[in-house]
């Protein structure tokens, strides 16, 4: 263990970027130099040999999910596994075309080969978020855990009825319909938190659905925009003073709930961001090892 | 009246009440005084439904009244019971509060209610937990106002004044807080004394109006009232005059008077000021006042069992038998492999006769000491222990010798003979083991763990003496000179002296003219310079190390300035006679001059960056100056799976011992809520059983023996210690990818008998997944390689890499 903090990418000085990168140049000096009479394709020794790397990379490459759950005992760090994932995944893309000499057509092969592009490109995506919103999460947090701005906001919610309370039973009404119009808290919270991700994909992408669309609620919340200006209208139309300062103390309290309703909102997203990608990335690996397993069985059953 | 009996048992916890127990069995005439309504008030206010463990296993148990593990409920019925069936002639609400030997040498008892009791001899068995302050106005014993708080959920609706500013005060009124309406009473203006998060915590709720706070008052009275929904009223005096609350209940939590003034003046004497001495007292449990006994965990015997014991063979004692003690067997074990053993009490005496340090000591301490340590008989060449062994053991030689290897590089050995000792580096500094030990011929060594003795050397003021003055010694030697001896070293040992410093504190400042250099024996320092204006912390000097070396050797001006970074303790080594140690050997001044060029161009560097030392700055402010290995979660590459939480929960048994999400963010660099096992870990302070343990590698863990007392998830400031029960076993990963059974990983184990009877619950916390291996899970199975975990040395490594 070094002290210091090495991303993906960087693991142990991109060493399996090295690796990837021999692994492809090695490929590729073999594919020009073997020029079989017949034109490169999956038929020939070099087809073969390309093929089984791919087969057996991509069966590996599926063994990290195996890997992550597996936390007792020795078999390096998940980060150096991460690492060789995303680089030798990558070279698949290579490796995997000059298998098949670049000739596609309407059959499994290629279907197959079309999956593996789905999938590696997810994974693409996977890299970009996993670079990219940790630290817009960070700053969007300003270091309150997500329990307590959503415990901040039950209590914003509790002051600001209470205030309303005291002001006018309309007020009061047009609070409550907005707090009860602003879908956070326990739900998607519980749901996103409380979620069991060894659970089937489904579950999850409800909840990550349910997590955008509540984003958008909050962002663009109509009602909580209703509300100040059904108040601000109120203090034009020139309440008694008493109630006036009242009021200003609500209107404060009410932006002050959708400042923060909105940090959560997009922290929820943030996190979907980081977990909704992986719903595509794994059944179609999954999908991917079926197909492979058919596109192996189908040559050796046309042989 | 005065009531007249020969032997007074004062408090009934287990010491007092098997010593009444016996006492009663042999028709003696006697009284148990005790203070409350019921027996044995310390196991009284256990919680609810506690599981009570009865470490030591091998200890037997030797007492008229029954003892075994089980619930509290089952073990105080069993007491209760035991009590009616022998009679014993029991006194409640007789709080003793003062005892005096008068001329006639009879003791003269007198009671808070104003009883009072004459004795021929008396049995002080009242334990450590000390009386409860109560709140000292009228009012102060009505039904309404308590002064502990078992369940928080059971109040409802209730508007309840917690008095109070203390960590227990804090946690019962944020959690009545939930279903009531609370107000604390706060004697000061601030809550300062309280753990860092609690303080938080409180401020918040009342920034938020969920607690409401007076400052700078105190209860005046307190008073039941018969009308009106309120069950009572109380009278506040605060900065701005009086105040009235009406009240449903009031909660004091003002913590408790240790009863060692009480102890003192019935003229026990203490050994040291140190508040974990215990007095002295004779193998017969006696005193220094003739007649006057000490059982339980007043005479530092901390456990059930042991106080127990001690209950029995007090009475035996006082009728003049001889009993041979119930832990007697268990020395005659220790002892067994010493080579020519015959009986315990000659080896005890052999001991005692061999080891100068342990002549300083009485027999009862011996044989406590003997207890707890280890008889060890190496062959010759074994290693007791190797350089950068993270062990904290200390070893007496009774016989033969070992040999200290202090240079591995030319095998440079010092030999120690029968009645040194050695290990006292480690036990000081909480740090690695400065060099490997190894057994000479005939070898006999007593390994002695970490609590005892420090509980030795706090309470015995010539055992702390010689083990500085030997410490003094070879810090010099080991860090400066190994091939000079201690005759060539005596000047500068006799300059030598050991200097405290509270965290913060300066050495020394930038600028200063030098006239001294320190040795760090406890804690660890920064060196920061005055860069444009701020101060930028350059490097971390753990113990072991020494600063201020340059302004004696070349320019006098100090360069930069030593600030600690937690209480700290050094070796001061004068200007003068480290100079002449310096000009007397000259291998001296080339390696000083070796070890300061690395440090330059190491400041150099940080230099280059001073914003690498405001993350220093910010770590050493979260207390990571006195850890040796802290996990640290960089936010800009975490992607919130909590990968490491499941981890750290399949590795053990289901309860996750570390919260990603708590704690501190600075710069990206947040500090999770996890053990960061401390050099002088604050856990370790009370455990009964001293079940927490530090492994050769340095990880902090507690032990099978721990009986769930919860004092250390007290004491650790960074609360990451947690009171759990052993979970059931789950299915394996393949079961459950395979056939779905069971909880996945990462999950709790569901527990089918949850909630049914009383489960013994232990502490949890870290032990960086020592029995796993392949180091701690947490950082294993994070994808993106945002935990690490890291010791402050790596500090200025680590702020460089951070840009
Ligand atoms: C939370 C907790 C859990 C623990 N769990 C365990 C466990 O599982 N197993 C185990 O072996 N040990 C356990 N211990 C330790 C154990 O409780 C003590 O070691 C033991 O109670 C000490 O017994 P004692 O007789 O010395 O004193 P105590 O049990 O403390 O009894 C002292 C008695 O004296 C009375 N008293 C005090 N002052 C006066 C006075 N002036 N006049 C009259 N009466 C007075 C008190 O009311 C009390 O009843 C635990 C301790 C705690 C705090
Ligand atoms: C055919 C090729 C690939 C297959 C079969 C595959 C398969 C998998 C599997 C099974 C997982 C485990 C997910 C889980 O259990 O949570 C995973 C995770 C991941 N893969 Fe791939 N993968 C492939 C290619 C790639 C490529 C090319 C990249 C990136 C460039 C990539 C990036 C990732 C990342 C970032 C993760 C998430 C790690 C985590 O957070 O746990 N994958 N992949
Ligand atoms: S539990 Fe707390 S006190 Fe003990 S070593 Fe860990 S952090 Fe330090
Ligand atoms: S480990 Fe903690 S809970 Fe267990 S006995 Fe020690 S101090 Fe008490």
């Amino acid at each position: 263990m070094s002290a210091r903090h090495e991303s993906i990418l960087n693991h142990a000085r991109s060493r399996y970027f090295w690796v990837a990168l021999a692994l492809s140049l090695a490929s590729i000096v073999a594919y020009v130099w073997h020029a079989p009479d017949v034109g490169p394709n999956g038929g020939t020794w070099l087809g073969y040999t390309l093929g089984t790397i791919a087969a057996l990379l991509i069966v590996w490459l599926m063994l990290f999910g195996v890997r992550k759950r597996s936390y007792s005992g020795a078999g390096g760090t998940l980060r150096g596994w991460l690492s060789a994932h995303v680089y030798l995944g990558t070279s698949l893309i290579l490796i995997a075309l000059l298998h098949c000499g670049f000739q596609f057509g309407w059959n499994l092969h290629t279907f197959c080969l079309v999956l593996m592009l789905v999938v590696i490109f997810s994974g693409f995506f996977g890299v970009y978020s996993y670079l990219r919103y940790p630290t817009l999460m960070t700053r969007n947090r300003e270091s309150a855990t997500r329990a307590a701005m959503l415990e901040e906001i039950g209590e914003l919610d509790q002051n600001a009825l209470a205030l309303a309370d005291g002001i006018d039973p309309k007020i009061h009404a047009i609070v409550l319909r907005s707090i009860q119009n602003t879908r956070l808290g326990g739900g998607v919270f519980s749901q996103l938190s409380a979620r069991d991700d060894s659970d089937a994909a489904l579950a999850s992408v409800r909840a990550a659905i349910a997590a955008r669309e509540t984003q958008a609620k909050a962002t663009t919340n109509p009602q909580s925009g209703q509300t100040i200006f059904a108040m601000v209208d109120f203090l034009a139309s020139g309440a008694n003073d008493r109630q006036t300062e009242a009021l200003r103390k609500l209107i404060d309290l009410l932006s002050q709930k959708k400042a923060i309703a909105t940090r959560v909102a997009r922290d929820i997203q943030y996190q979907a961001v980081m977990e909704i990608w992986l719903y595509v990335h794994v059944p179609l690996s999954f999908g991917l090892l079926a197909a492979l397993i058919g596109h192996v069985v189908s040559v050796f059953f046309y042989w | 009246m005065t009531d007249r009996f020969r032997i007074a048992i004062v408090g009934s916890g287990p010491g007092g009440l098997s010593a009444a127990a016996r006492a009663a069995e042999r028709g003696e005439s006697h009284v148990l005084l005790e203070a409350e309504p019921h027996l044995s008030n310390t196991i009284y206010r256990y919680q609810k439904g506690k599981f009570v463990m009865d470490e030591p296993g091998i200890l037997p148990l030797r007492s008229p009244v029954p003892f075994k593990a089980g619930s509290r409920e089952t073990i105080l019925g069993a007491w209760d019971e035991a009590a009616a069936r022998l009679k014993i002639n029991v006194r409640h609400g007789h709080e003793v509060s003062a005892i005096a030997k008068r001329p006639d040498g009879l003791f003269e008892l007198k009671c808070a209610n104003g009883k009072v009791v004459e004795a021929q001899f008396v049995v002080l068995g009242i334990g450590l937990q000390g009386n409860i302050r109560k709140l000292g106005v009228p009012g102060e014993d009505l039904p309404f106002v308590q002064y502990q708080l078992d369940d928080p959920d059971e109040y409802e609706g209730e508007t309840i004044v917690v008095v109070g500013a203390g960590d227990a005060a804090i946690e019962n009124a944020i959690a009545l807080a939930k279903q009531n309406n609370v107000v604390i009473v706060n004697r000061r203006d601030e809550f300062a004394r309280a753990k860092k998060g609690n303080e938080a915590g409180i401020l918040k709720a009342i920034e938020d109006g969920l607690i409401e706070c007076y400052y700078n008052a105190g209860p005046e009275r307190v008073d039941a009232l018969s009308v009106g929904r309120k069950k009572g009223r109380m009278i506040l005096a605060t900065a701005n005059g009086k105040a009235q609350i009406l009240i449903d209940r009031v909660i004091a939590r003002l913590g408790a008077t240790a009863p060692r003034g009480f102890v003192e003046a019935c003229g026990v004497e203490f050994p040291s000021k140190d508040p974990a001495s215990v007095p002295a007292i004779s193998p017969q449990y006696e005193s220094n006042v003739k007649g006057l006994y000490i059982v339980g965990a007043l005479g530092g015997y901390p456990l059930i069992k042991q106080a127990m014991n001690q209950g029995y063979e007090v009475i035996e004692y006082i009728r003049g038998e001889k009993v041979e003690p119930a832990d007697e067997p268990l020395l005659k074990a220790k002892f067994a492999p010493m080579p020519g053993f015959r009986s315990v009490d000659e080896a005890l005496a052999r001991v005692q006769k061999n080891v100068r340090l342990l002549s300083h000591i009485t027999p009862l301490q011996l044989r406590e000491f003997m207890l707890d340590s280890d008889v060890r008989t190496p062959k010759s060449g074994e290693t007791v222990f190797a350089r950068n062994d993270y062990t904290n053991s200390f070893y007496s030689i009774v016989d033969g010798e070992v040999q200290v290897v202090v240079d591995a590089a030319t095998d440079q050995r010092i030999t120690l003979r029968r009645g040194e000792f050695f290990g006292e580096m480690g036990l000081i500094s909480g740090r690695r083991r400065s060099a490997t030990v190894i057994a000479g011929a005939g070898c006999v060594l007593v390994e002695t763990p970490r609590r005892s003795m420090n509980r030795l050397i706090n309470s015995v003021a010539a055992v702390k003496r010689e083990i500085d003055q030997v410490f003094i010694l070879r810090a010099i030697q080991s860090r400066f000179v190994p091939e000079a001896d201690a005759a060539q070293l005596a000047d500068v040992v006799a300059s030598a002296t050991l200097q405290k410093f509270a965290a913060g504190d300066v050495l020394f400042n930038e600028g200063e003219v030098g006239d001294c250099l320190h040795l760090v024996r406890v804690g660890s320092l920064t060196i920061s310079r005055n860069i444009g204006g701020k101060e930028v912390v350059l490097s971390y000097v753990p113990a072991g190390n020494y600063v201020g070396e340059m302004a004696l050797l070349g320019d006098s001006k100090r360069s930069a300035t030593a600030r600690a970074s937690i209480a700290t303790e050094t070796v001061r080594l004068t200007g003068e006679s480290f100079k002449k140690l310096v000009a007397r050997m000259p291998v001296l001044k080339l390696r000083l001059q070796a070890e300061y060029r690395q440090r330059a161009a190491a400041n150099l560097a940080m230099q280059a960056l001073p914003s690498g030392g405001d993350v220093i700055q910010f770590l050493l402010s979260q207390g990571a100056g006195e850890a040796t290995d802290i996990l640290l979660i960089d936010e800009s590459l975490c992607v919130r799976c909590d990968n490491c939480e499941k981890a750290c929960a399949e590795t053990h048994g289901g309860t996750s011992r570390l919260d990603r999400e708590a704690g501190p963010t600075y710069a990206s660099v947040h500090v999770p809520t996890s053990c960061r096992h401390c050099e002088h870990p604050h856990c370790m302070k009370d455990c009964p059983p001293d079940a927490i343990r530090r492994a050769p590698n340095g990880e902090v863990y507690i032990a099978d023996n721990c009986i769930g007392c919860g004092n250390c998830e007290r004491n650790c400031p960074y609360g990451v210690i947690h009171m759990a029960s052993k979970p059931p076993k789950k299915p394996g990963l393949l079961s459950w990818l395979l056939l779905g059974l069971g909880p996945g990983p990462g999950e709790a184990p569901v527990d089918p008998k949850k909630k049914k009877e009383a489960k013994e619950k232990k502490a949890v916390k870290c032990d960086m997944c020592k029995d796993v291996g392949g180091g701690p899970a947490c950082v294993r199975a994070c994808p993106t390689g945002a935990a690490i975990r890291i010791s402050p040395e790596e500090f200025p490594a680590y702020a460089q890499s951070r840009r």
